[in-house]
């Protein structure tokens, strides 16, 4: 078929920010320099790990219980849902989508992390779930905390909770970062300026929803995601 | 269309949330083929491991299927084997227990596909593994790739007391530096 030898271009470069990009200092010694080489799209990259509701524990969307030892961790809690869709506008199902984030406090649980700023002891900072039939996640955690970081004199990563979408099949695969509106913080990161497209970088700002904020109980915020890939018609030619 | 979201980088704290136990082991006891371990380090520009970055594979089983419904085949894929591995690389590399995967037609030769993460990669670099025990040019895209560059695909076998291991590095930048793809 056709199709299997010609590259099939999936990642927007007008959207997607570069390797290089010098004020986030640590991309200088980690950019590659050659550039990407176009890769037709074979049946390795047309495939990828499914999950099921068997990978996923019950708690595991719940990140004011899933760690809790002896009661809430502190801060703001929060529900975070949105829909996963593909450059079609399609809900896309199945997509295995892991959080992770700083505590009420701006700090994590790893052990590099070295701010000075005190641990939770009911609250990691971890989550994961499977969007529904209709792309749909929910997740229920607490508000990060801005943090500082050495980039620069003075900086400060903007409050945010990291995404990690595995989708339908290779292709399908993003790491990324929700931040929330208003933010002081954006205009200053160079992590969120480094998205060449200013209509792009937005689009990694949630948003407040007062449908998904519970009464007397948590502000809920919606956070949509389009998910890039070998989109469903190259899919169904094949079949 | 609706315009994608961006890539953010992963940042230097994933571990706890990204890096399970047994994450990097593909296989059990049951898994058919030769059961291999593939490590290697992530090599910045001036050559130093990077201790902070996530390195993901995807592969086929022994026969070449994958369990996924993409496969024709994908009903007589290897039931003891899912095929995805991911392993962090605090430990100053990145190792994964699997199988030498079978080749998927039409290419004849055997390759693994290989995404990174970093801190100081606002996006993920795709790579693709391919072995030292076979005739690689005889994949269309390996030899369709710069002579200079392609040798940066191939893991190299090692035999050793504790069984087969290959051996490969990711340059991200520098003279060697690794060929990555538009994925
Ligand atoms: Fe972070």
């Amino acid at each position: 078929m056709s199709h299997h030898e010609s590259p099939s271009r999936v990642l927007d470069w007008s959207v997607q920010p570069p390797y290089l990009y010098s004020p986030y200092v640590a991309t200088v010694r980690r950019a590659p320099h050659h550039p990407l080489v176009p890769l037709p799209a074979s049946l390795l990259e047309r495939t990828g790990p499914v999950y099921g509701e068997g990978d996923i524990g019950p708690l595991d969307h719940d990140l004011t219980k899933n760690a809790a030892k002896n009661g809430e961790p502190l801060g703001e809690r929060i529900i975070v849902t949105g829909r996963v869709l593909d450059e079609s506008g399609r809900g896309v199902p199945g997509v295995l989508v892991e959080i992770w984030q700083a505590n009420a406090a701006g700090r994590y649980i790893h052990k590099n992390d070295q701010h000075d700023a005190p641990l939770d002891p009911n609250f990691v900072g971890a989550g994961r779930t499977l969007t529904d039939d209709q792309g749909y996640y929910r997740f229920i955690t607490i508000k990060p905390g801005a943090y500082p970081w050495r980039n620069h004199h003075n900086a400060w990563r903007p409050a945010h909770i990291h995404f990690s979408l595995i989708g339908r099949n290779f292709s399908e695969r993003l790491v990324t970062q929700m931040y929330f509106p208003g933010d002081p913080l954006l205009k200053y990161d160079p992590i969120y300026q480094g998205i060449p497209n200013i209509k792009a970088r937005e689009r990694l700002i949630s948003s407040f929803d007062l449908e998904t904020t519970r009464p007397e109980w948590a502000l809920g915020y919606r956070f949509d995601i389009v998910l890039a890939g070998y989109d469903r018609t190259y899919f169904e030619e094949d079949h | 269309m609706r315009p994608q979201s961006p890539s953010q980088t992963v940042g230097p704290f994933f571990a706890f949330a990204l890096v399970r136990e047994g994450g990097n082991v593909l296989v059990n006891e049951k898994t058919q083929g030769e059961h291999i371990l593939l490590r290697g380090q992530v090599l910045d520009g001036d050559a130093q491991p990077v201790d902070d970055a996530l390195v993901e594979i995807w592969q086929a089983d022994a026969q070449g299927r994958f369990r996924h419904p993409a496969d024709p085949n994908y009903a007589l894929a290897d039931p003891h084997f899912r095929g995805f591995g991911r392993s962090g690389t605090a430990s100053g590399g990145f190792w994964f227990r699997t199988i030498k995967p079978g080749p998927v037609p039409p290419s004849p030769v055997p390759c693994i596909a290989v995404r990174v993460f970093a801190r100081g990669m606002l996006i993920h670099a795709v790579s693709r593994i391919y072995f030292s025990d076979h005739d690689n040019l005889q994949d269309p895209l390996f030899a369709s790739l710069d002579p200079e560059r392609r040798g940066t695909l191939v893991a190299e076998r090692q035999l050793t007391p504790a069984g087969v291991v290959y051996h490969w590095d990711i340059r991200l930048q520098g003279p060697r530096e690794t060929v990555f793809f538009d994925l």
